[in-house]
């Protein structure tokens, strides 16, 4: 298993053209508490970039897109229940979807943990 | 853009864990480490402080500035008696507000508060009156919450004595400050105006009190959305009127019926026949906020009016919003949808605020 992030700070936890993807503990901190979560459906397939949720903090909202082609296996319904699930634990249980990756190749765009880290610094 | 300025308290906001955020061209914390929701709510259950340094205070001074204060505003301000404050805001001729403010019968002079992004505007449009108008270089607190009475009253006993929108002297170890009892909330509270010098440690010696935290902007903006007060720039602006934003109230009788305050030609027409807009309490039904610049459509589809404020609130439990409907679709209880991220989704019409003020009338 390799976990994979992005600029929008996304991270994917990939198995083979499986994983499981979700926003980071750095993204969550900075949205502050998060009071309402809107997933798309098991089934729907995206396109890089698409708009795959909506995150909102008492803050401001802001967009989940895909970190690139996919289609949705599960999302993960106890999160628009329980929206405060993304402050407590980002990078566990409060995972968005678990996808197909369309094309692995793609996984190449992504960043690895050190080019996170640098990012957020 | 000029480089934001910063309040005297700015190195205690960093301090004591502040984020910062340019607000109206100053650094302000937007959260500090609890963040917005707990903030929000230690103001409704005990009682928080927020530095409004970044508003502008200004004294009026010379002959009958009341009554040359009643030619820029639709309140009345010369039966006000020494010691209390009033709400209002400037119009223009066209009826719209130019800003909203608070002025205080200081005794031997006026006393006023404006916004921060307005105050220049605001002092020039005071200038006009034949008074001396001068700013103040004086920071400004907010104690907020059930618990602020005792918090003030420990160091300044005529806290406890003033009721909502009175005003007195005080000393607070041994400086003086003006008090008032008033807000920005719907709490009972405070706002403090300090001499810049003196203002880190009344805030370190108030915060010495178990029941008193810090909070930022993002809980003073939740706690007034849910007391249903309006945010200048948002909820009202030049093209809105004080009929259409529900701020009839404001407006004295004597001056409603006798004008002679700009604009005063529309705002009686809509005090007759009623505006053709309305700014009320929407209330989503479901758990996503709707934030400013939504739109409100009525059951048919049609575009009615849209959000000026909006978001979630953490007392009332749910996202709760404002905003301007046509009058036709104003009356509590109708059924409307908002248009969010291009999907209709049901809400309704309230009556504001969502949570009861709590004022010590």
């Amino acid at each position: 298993m390799t976990t994979y992030y992005t600029e929008e700070h996304e991270w994917l936890e990939v198995e083979g053209d499986t994983a499981t993807l979700g926003i980071t503990k750095h993204a969550a901190e900075a949205l502050g508490e998060v009071v309402f979560v809107e997933l798309q459906e098991a089934g729907e397939t995206f396109d890089k970039d698409d708009e795959i949720g909506v995150v909102e903090s008492v803050k401001a909202a802001s967009e989940l897109y895909a970190p690139l082609a996919m289609e949705v296996l599960e999302a993960n319904g106890a999160l628009e229940d329980n929206p405060s699930m993304v402050n407590e634990d980002a990078e566990g249980n409060a995972w968005f979807y678990k996808i197909k990756i369309s094309d692995t190749s793609e996984l190449s765009n992504l960043l690895d943990i050190n080019a996170y880290k640098a990012l957020i610094d | 853009m000029s480089e934001p300025r910063k309040t005297p308290l700015y190195d205690l906001h960093v301090e004591l864990g502040g984020k910062m955020v340019d607000f109206a061209g100053w650094m302000m914390p937007v959260n500090y480490t609890a963040g917005v929701a707990a903030e929000h709510k230690q103001c409704r259950e005990k009682a928080a402080l927020f530095d409004v340094s970044h508003m502008g205070q200004v004294e009026l001074r010379g002959e009958n500035v009341a009554q040359k204060l009643e030619t820029l505003c639709p309140s009345s301000f010369q039966p006000l008696p020494a010691g209390k404050a009033r709400y209002t805001f400037f119009t223009n001729p066209q009826g719209g507000i130019m800003d909203d403010l608070i002025v205080a019968n200081a005794g031997d002079h006026h006393f006023v508060v404006v916004n921060a992004s307005m105050r220049d505007q605001d002092i020039a449009h005071m200038r006009t009156l034949d008074i001396e108008v001068t700013e103040l270089a004086r920071a400004l607190i907010a104690v907020q919450g059930p618990a602020a009475e005792a918090i003030v009253a420990a160091h300044a006993p005529i806290a406890a004595e003033l009721t909502f929108m009175q005003t007195a002297i005080a000393e607070i170890a041994g400086v003086e400050v003006r008090i008032s009892r008033l807000g920005y909330t719907g709490e009972d509270g405070y706002e403090i105006s300090i001499p810049e010098e003196n203002v880190v440690e009344i805030c370190r010696l108030l915060l010495t009190h178990p029941d008193l935290e810090p909070a930022g902007l993002g809980a003073r903006d939740s706690l007034r959305l849910e007391a249903g007060l309006c945010l200048y720039g948002n909820d009202i602006d030049n093209d809105t009127s004080p009929v259409e934003a529900n701020l009839n109230w404001a407006m004295q009788k004597k001056r409603r019926e006798e004008g002679g305050f700009p604009g005063a030609e529309r705002i009686q027409r809509e005090l007759a026949e009623g505006p053709s807009r309305k700014l009320v309490g929407i209330k989503p039904e479901g758990r996503a906020p709707a934030r400013r610049g939504v739109e409100v459509a009525d059951e048919a589809g049609n575009i009615i009016g849209s959000i000026t404020s909006g978001g979630f609130g953490p007392t009332y439990d749910g996202p709760v919003s404002m905003g301007y409907v046509s009058t036709a679709h104003a009356a509590e209880g109708t059924s409307v949808n908002l248009i969010i991220r291009g999907k209709p989704r049901p809400a309704t019409i309230i009556k504001l605020p969502f949570v009861a003020q709590n004022y010590k009338r």
